[in-house]
């Protein structure tokens, strides 16, 4: 296929959701500009594409925009020839499929929790809920990945991404409370696993050391903080 | 694909997202083994397939299950592509669209409608009201833009979306009786209104429907039993 597509994608470095599409541009091969979001002031271009969620990922490709980073992914796997991200299979597609909406109905929301929660009751309830998450998401590595280095087999796919993405948060949270999400004793497979995508050529790419994500968490308790004074000042 | 595909559908008569699953296989035309549950009392069969959450819909083909509506119609299409019409349009872009809204009606709608009926105070279901305006008058944004006229969400004929806002159609039928709501109130969301009749009229969809009156006694029932105090050693 000659010519350049024309790809842009709205994002925010400290995303796992940005990281995951950004991994899917990069397995493909293809070229795109970047546009770094200000999450705590949206251009007026984030909010015009995305005016339901008004969110990052946002990938506009030949000025159309496509949201939500699993279905801007599955979106690249089927638009562009090249390194398959999904498995071809329908039913193993399923599978990878399942456990992505796993993270996004478990994991995703426990990790917010964890970021947001006001008190330490709040946070420890979070943190219960991200490790029985994970307990089983490594029975399912343990099944799924067949004894191969990943999810998907040899090599990076869709799954690998869509978890492997949060990987950097998980560290983050290491260092500010001590959390360990994944380790050796407890979740031996997966804790092999991080390290294999962490040492990854497609990872090292667009995964960001996990200062910026402890940097980022500060900023956002400081504006909550600021948010409520002004609240509770009226 | 040789002949003698082996579906079968665990459900609950109840369920939008089984319903979802059997619009599915409707409008497809395939033949599958219905197997009802007993949420109280799950099968063996049931807790074997779907180990993570013991929930229905699983579909299981040719022995292996598959789990969580959305996945479940997406794999019925993509494993029968020659059977039936396809769900999902043939382009990309347009396929990027539909599951978009297909994840917002499980995401934002439904939690919203969800929460507007069995909330567990007045305040609660008061907010799952507002955010149910907000979010059906966001769909019936969806279906002016993106249906440019068309009777459905998938064009000239049903489609992706078209099932998973379908499945939720019993209970849409029902909440007038049950809460005195119409969630696709023809006032406010007309398109909506229009389409819930259409696509209900369907020659696939209509005999798989369930009966709106079992849906209220049932919907009363599950209010009645979030009023009283919690039974000891009730199970999930």
């Amino acid at each position: 296929m000659a010519g350049k597509e024309d790809l842009k994608l709205l994002g925010l470095l400290v995303s796992p959701f940005v990281i995951r599409v950004r991994m899917a541009l990069s397995m493909k091969g293809l070229n795109y500009e970047y546009v770094e979001e200000d999450i705590f002031n949206k251009s007026e271009l984030l909010i015009k594409l995305n005016p339901v969620h008004k969110k990052v990922p946002v990938l506009i490709h030949n000025g159309k925009p496509i949201c939500e980073s699993l279905v801007i992914v599955q979106y690249v796997d089927e638009l562009f020839a090249g390194r398959a991200i999904l498995p071809t299979d329908p039913y193993e597609r399923a599978t990878a499929l399942f456990w992505a909406a796993y993270i996004e109905d478990k994991l995703s929301p426990a990790w917010i929790g964890i970021l947001k929660a006001k008190a330490e009751e709040e946070r420890a309830e979070k943190v219960k809920e991200t490790l029985a998450a994970i307990e089983h998401v490594e029975v399912a590595f343990a099944k799924c990945s067949n004894g191969n280095a990943f999810f998907g087999g040899d090599s990076i796919g869709y799954f690998d991404i869509v978890l492997g993405s949060f990987l950097f948060w998980f560290e983050a949270l290491r260092r500010m409370y001590g959390l360990e999400i994944i380790n050796t004793s407890k979740t031996p497979l997966l804790a092999a696993w991080a390290e294999r995508f962490r040492g990854s050529v497609e990872a090292k790419e667009v995964v960001p050391e996990a200062d910026k994500a402890v940097q980022y968490a500060n900023k956002l308790h400081a504006a909550t903080a600021a948010a409520v004074k002004l609240v509770s000042s009226e | 694909m040789a002949g003698g595909d082996d579906l079968k559908l665990l459900g609950m008569w109840a369920s939008p997202f089984v319903l979802r699953v059997k619009l599915a296989l409707s409008l497809k035309g395939l033949s599958y083994e219905y197997v009802e549950e007993d949420l109280r009392d799950k099968s063996e069969l049931l807790v074997k397939s779907n180990p993570v959450h013991k929930k229905v819909p699983v579909l299981i083909h040719n022995g292996k299950p598959v789990s969580e509506s959305l996945i479940i119609l997406q794999c019925i299409d993509e494993a029968f592509a020659g059977t039936g019409p396809s769900l999902l349009p043939a382009d990309p872009y347009e396929r990027a669209i539909a599951r978009f809204w297909a994840a917002y009606i499980d995401d934002k709608m439904l939690p919203a409608l969800n929460q507007s009926a069995m909330g567990k105070t007045e305040e609660e279901r008061a907010e799952g009201k507002q955010q149910s305006l907000v979010t059906v008058e966001t769909l019936e944004g969806a279906l002016r833009d993106c249906g440019k006229g068309k009777p459905f969400f998938g064009g000239d004929s049903a489609g992706y979306v078209d099932v998973v806002l379908g499945g939720l159609l019993g209970w849409v039928r029902a909440s007038d009786e049950l809460h005195g709501v119409k969630p696709f109130d023809p006032e406010r969301t007309p398109l909506l209104a229009a389409w819930s009749e259409r696509f209900g009229a369907l020659e696939a969809v209509e005999p798989v429907m369930p009966d709106v009156s079992r849906l209220v006694e049932f919907g009363k029932m599950l209010k009645a039993r979030l009023a009283a105090p919690p039974a000891a050693g009730a199970s999930n």
